[in-house]
Order: C-alpha cells, then sequence, then structure tokens
C-alpha cells in the first residue's frame, strides 16, 4: 500500500517500544513465518526424498538429496501441458475481463445517458454471484452451448464473472480524471474514443494492474469450474491436474510433493514479481 | 487513485463515501444535455455491448436458467419435462444431509468470526509497526493466500495422512496424545478443515488489518497516552473503532468465502466421512454434477444462492451501511 498510497498517517515505530513490546512483535512474526513457511518446506523438501524416506520419517531432511521426483514430473508431458493450459485460460480471461471491464467502465463513467446508474447497479450486483456458487448453472449452460472441453468454457465464464468488481475498481478511478484534460483533448481534435485510448487508458494504469492482477490470480487458481468443464485430463489446468495427480498416485508421496512443489512455482515466481501490486490490489480493492 | 484514495480514507477512520460519489462522482461531460448524439450512442453501443452480452450470459442467464431447471425433475438428458414445482425444494429441505451441510456451513462462519477474527487481529496489533524483516514477514505471510485451494489442499492432505508429517511433529514434541485420524473421524474432520482454512487465509487477514492500522494517526494515540491512557484503552478506544471498516470487510468476506466453501472439501474429503464435512456447495456438485440430479442440483444451487444473498443484504443494509454505502446497491439517483 505504501507505494499507492500517500503515507500520511502515522509511522508507529518512531515510538520507542519497550523492551517487551519488541520481544513480542518478533515473537508474532516468528509465529506468523513459522506457521506460514513449515507447510511449504515441507511439500518443497518432500520433493526431495524417497518415499521410504518420507514414510520412515516425514517431516525428516533429505537424505540423501534425491532429485528424480523433481526431473521426471519436469520430463513428463502431462505438467507443461497442464501449465500451458493453465496460461491460455488465465491470460484470455484477465484480458477479457481487463478490456470489457475498461470500456464499460468508461462509458459509465464519462459519457451521461439515461439509465447509467440501473446498468452499474446490474454490473455491481454481480459481486453477489460469485463463479463458486454458480458452477453447477454455468455447467449446464456451457454444456447447452457445446463449450464443454474447451478453454473458453472457463475463459469465458471466469471473464463474465471477474467483471463486476473490475467495473466497480475502475468506475470511480476513470471519474476522477479531470474534464479539463478530455476538454483539452478534444480541442487537439481527439475523439471520445481516441481520448479512451490514448489517454484514459495510461492514466489509468495502476488501477488496471489492479484488476488484472486480481483477474489472474481469480482464473489461476480456479479449480471448481474446470473440474465441471474437463474430462479430458488434455485438458486439464494445474490445480485441476495437481488434485487428480494426487488422487492417481496417492501412494507415491513423494511424486505428489513434488508435482505439488513446482505448481506452486509460477504463482510464486507471480507473486514475488508482483508482491506489491497484489498485496496493494487485494487490500485496496477489498475495501472498495 | 480514487479507489486507492477511498482505502486510505477508510484507514483514516473517515467515512469513504460509495465508490462513485463525492469528488469523485462520475461525471457526465458537462456539455451533455438531455439527448446523445447519434455519434454518442454509436459509441456507448461499442462500449457497452461485449461486456453486457458477457455478463448477461453467463451471470443473469445461467441463474435463470437454474431457477427454471429447479422446478424439474431432470437426469439432464433430452429436455426437462417433468414439472414437479417445488418438490426440490422442499426435499432438499427435508434432507439431513442438506441440512448438515448448512450446519457445516454455519459452523464454519461462526468459528472464522470466534477464533480467526481475534488471532488475526491480535497478530496484526503486534505486529504493527516498523520492524526489521517486515518486508519479509508481509511477502511470506501472503503466500499461502496467492496459492490455489487446490495446491493448499493436496499439500495438508499429504501432512494429514496418518503417521504422516502432522502426527510425527506432534509426536516429537511429545503430544502424542493429541495425534488423530484428523480426516476420517466424523467430530474432528470439520475442524481440521477449518484449521487448513485459517493457514491458508490468515495471513490476508494480518496484511489487511495491518494495511487498516497504518491509517490509525499516532498523534491520537499519543494524545491517549499522554492523557494517561495504558495501552490496552488506547488499544481498545481508539485502535479498534477506527479499524472497524477493516474489520466488517474481513467478516464480511470471511462469512461469505464459508458460505461458498468447496474446494478445500472437495478436495481433502468430497464431503465425507459420511457427509460430516459436507458443505452447500459440495452438496450441489455431488447431487447435481456427480448424480445426474440436475432438477435437483439446481434447486440446491439456487438455495445457495439465496443464503448468500441474503446475507450479503444484510450484511450490507446494517453493518457495512456506512463503510460502503452503494457499493453493491448502486447509487440511485
Amino acid at each position: 500500500m505504501a507505494l499507492i498510497a500517500p503515507r500520511r498517517a502515522s509511522a508507529p515505530g518512531r515510538r520507542p517500544g519497550t523492551p517487551l513490546s519488541t520481544a513480542a512483535r518478533y515473537l508474532a512474526a516468528l509465529a506468523v513465518v513459522g506457521v506460514t513457511a513449515v507447510p511449504l518446506l515441507f511439500v518443497v523438501l518432500g520433493g526431495f526424498r524417497t518415499n521410504a524416506q518420507i514414510n520412515a520419517h516425514p517431516t525428516g531432511w533429505p537424505h540423501p538429496w534425491v532429485f528424480a521426483n523433481y526431473t521426471r514430473i519436469l520430463g513428463s508431458s502431462s505438467f507443461w501441458r497442464f501449465l500451458f493450459n493453465s496460461t491460455v485460460i488465465a491470460v484470455t480471461a484477465t484480458a477479457l475481463t481487463v478490456v470489457l471491464g475498461a470500456m464499460a467502465a468508461y462509458a459509465l463513467s464519462r459519457y451521461a445517458f439515461r439509465g447509467r446508474e440501473g446498468l452499474y447497479t446490474l454490473f455491481a450486483v454481480g459481486l453477489l454471484f460469485p463463479l463458486g456458487v454458480a458452477s453447477l448453472p454455468v455447467y449446464l449452460l456451457l454444456r447447452q452451448l457445446h463449450l464443454l472441453e474447451t478453454w473458453y468454457g472457463v475463459a469465458l465464464p471466469q471473464a463474465a464473472f471477474g467483471l463486476p468488481v473490475t467495473i466497480v475498481v475502475l468506475r470511480p478511478f476513470m471519474a476522477a480524471i479531470p474534464g479539463e484534460i478530455e476538454d483539452a483533448a478534444a480541442v487537439d481534435g481527439c475523439t471520445r474514443l481516441g481520448f479512451f485510448w490514448r489517454i484514459l487508458l495510461p492514466l489509468a494504469r495502476p488501477a488496471l494492474v489492479t484488476v488484472a492482477v486480481l483477474a489472474f490470480l481469480g482464473s489461476w487458481n480456479g479449480y471448481q469450474l474446470p473440474l465441471l468443464v474437463f474430462n479430458d485430463q488434455s485438458h486439464f489446468t494445474l490445480p485441476l491436474g495437481v488434485a487428480t495427480f494426487q488422487s492417481q498416485y496417492s501412494q507415491d508421496t513423494a511424486s505428489i510433493l513434488a508435482f505439488t512443489a513446482l505448481s506452486m512455482l509460477p504463482a510464486l515466481a507471480f507473486f514475488v514479481f508482483a508482491e506489491r501490486r497484489i498485496v496493494g490490489g487485494m487490500t485496496g480493492a477489498v475495501k472498495g | 487513485m480514487t479507489t486507492l484514495d477511498h482505502a486510505d480514507a477508510a484507514r483514516t477512520g473517515a467515512r469513504p463515501g460509495p465508490p462513485g460519489a463525492g469528488a469523485a462522482a462520475p461525471q457526465g461531460r458537462r456539455r451533455s444535455g438531455r439527448r446523445l448524439s447519434v455519434r454518442s450512442r454509436w459509441e456507448l453501443a461499442l462500449l457497452l455491448t461485449p461486456a453486457l452480452v458477457l455478463f448477461v450470459l453467463f451471470v443473469l442467464v445461467s441463474i435463470a436458467a437454474a431457477v427454471y431447471y429447479s422446478f424439474f425433475d431432470w437426469n439432464g438428458f433430452g429436455p426437462p419435462t417433468r414439472l414437479v414445482g417445488f418438490a426440490n425444494y422442499t426435499k432438499a429441505l427435508a434432507d439431513p444431509m442438506f441440512q448438515g451441510a448448512v450446519r457445516h456451513n454455519l459452523q464454519f462462519a461462526a468459528l472464522s468470526v470466534v477464533v480467526q477474527l481475534p488471532l488475526t487481529l491480535g497478530l496484526a496489533l503486534l505486529l504493527n509497526g516498523r520492524f526489521r524483516g517486515r518486508a519479509v514477514l508481509r511477502l511470506i505471510a501472503f503466500t499461502p493466500y496467492v496459492l490455489s485451494e487446490a495446491i493448499t489442499a493436496v499439500a495438508w492432505l499429504v501432512m494429514l495422512q496418518p503417521g504422516g508429517a502432522v502426527d510425527e511433529g506432534l509426536r516429537s514434541v511429545g503430544l502424542d496424545g493429541l495425534v488423530h485420524e484428523w480426516l476420517a473421524d466424523q467430530h474432528l474432520v470439520l475442524y481440521t478443515l477449518f484449521v487448513v482454512a485459517t493457514w491458508k487465509y490468515i495471513g490476508f487477514g494480518v496484511i489487511l488489518f495491518l494495511a487498516g492500522l497504518q491509517g490509525v494517526p499516532a498523534e491520537l494515540r499519543e494524545a491517549a497516552a499522554l492523557d494517561g491512557a495504558t495501552q490496552w484503552q488506547t488499544t481498545r478506544k481508539i485502535v479498534l473503532p477506527l479499524l472497524g471498516p477493516t474489520i466488517r470487510i474481513w467478516i464480511f468476506l470471511s462469512v461469505i468465502g464459508s458460505l461458498q466453501l468447496f474446494e478445500l472439501v472437495w478436495i481433502m474429503t468430497l464431503g465425507g466421512p459420511a457427509g460430516s464435512s459436507a458443505t452447500m456447495a459440495t452438496y450441489v456438485i455431488d447431487r447435481g454434477f456427480r448424480r445426474y440430479q440436475f432438477g435437483y442440483g439446481s434447486a440446491v444451487a439456487v438455495l445457495l444462492f439465496a443464503v448468500c444473498f441474503v446475507f450479503a443484504l444484510l450484511y450490507q443494509r446494517f453493518a457495512l451501511r456506512r463503510d460502503t454505502a452503494g457499493a453493491l446497491s448502486g447509487r440511485v439517483d
């Protein structure tokens, strides 16, 4: 948040803390880190062990380190196919959500027309219907439309259900850009669509990044809809692939852990890369 | 910057206007009179149609279709023909499995408010302020939230196996008595799932509250301290009230999330053993999708909608009104 919001409030750290409160603070920090990191470490390290090692001592250290689990999964085509499917779906869903959402938010923020507030309300009410609740109805609709087993059968509904939050976040942002800028652009011969494309979108970039991150993570981590849409394993996304792998090879714990660890990597990489945006976006967006 | 400024305002305790209200009121062009030019109409159509088509088709039509199907006894093959009226609804409401599912959702929601909220808030209060390693902490604490529930579920499924990592961990610190069949014990499984969900979502909560705490002016605390307030009094009387909007949003997200709980449960237990961890959402998928009772499943999905919808409206009306008035209900002119 610090990046985005001016830190006008406070710096509680200036207050010299008592040694006791400092100790408590570090203890709390340690607890959070430990509780969070230990399961993740278990998964990653477990991937470097054999099943015999894991069965003998579930929590032990790899001894010796075994790379076979990871190399086998990295050498299999299914992991890469899941990764590819997830990427195609998440990129499509994100692009659709952001592009269509930005267009609609522009119309709803900078054009005056009858029914505008009603239309906005319609989209905003969509916030109350998350995809998780609607997956069975969406599945039946997709079946009707012959969209099962297709990647857009997942991407299109994800984009549709992502539109409400996108529009709710973008509209006030776009509305706040001063009318003088638009007037100046008009004087210079810019059409309203030209203004949208060449001036408004670049100005709205921080908000666009926020909604794009939300849409991408939502799609990337989706499990319920792909579960219903895909039956053919070659279409599976990463979350679906991990869960299926676990149930198919439930005895091969080491491979499951290696597969799980590798599946975490893309999301973790994305997170490290866009940490400020994600944390800022999530904590900012949910407070609307 | 408006949205984030709103968020900032929420943190400073000021009442943020609804998105799109106040300073950021959507302005039509000032020259816009009553009538739109032909060109503007075309532009509007071009800008709004794609989003509207997608939204109406997948969100509104699918929900309307679910309501329609819910009145049929339909196995999904061929068009629905056996109209049964409200029979699916009465059947669901009378089914002990469904009642159990509703109860589990409510238990989960109650647990998160009673257990997770104080825990999260307490950690955030302890962690508030600047200290070495804060950035690293933020990074690590947020990680589980970024991972998918599917990955979380698989990782914990492995760790919770009988004789698995959790059991060995407990034994190694001498707590043999605590070892249980975490996922196979009907009386325990829901709490096990709750712990896993807490692991996944607590970091998000802590960071949300830390962001909120940044907005509590240091001057207020200093003034309180000068007036002789103890740390506890300051927290209780100044910090927590100013954190109100953040707490209310957290409760909202948490309860809605509890009502929709699906992926963790589906992957870890499929709602079992014997339905002891079934939730409304797993019940919908189990009956509708796996057993081809599409009419019945649709009816249960509609009930699930209704529960979430009613909660959201009531909460919006009574708790969130001051914070986000109009965010969901729209700003009616």
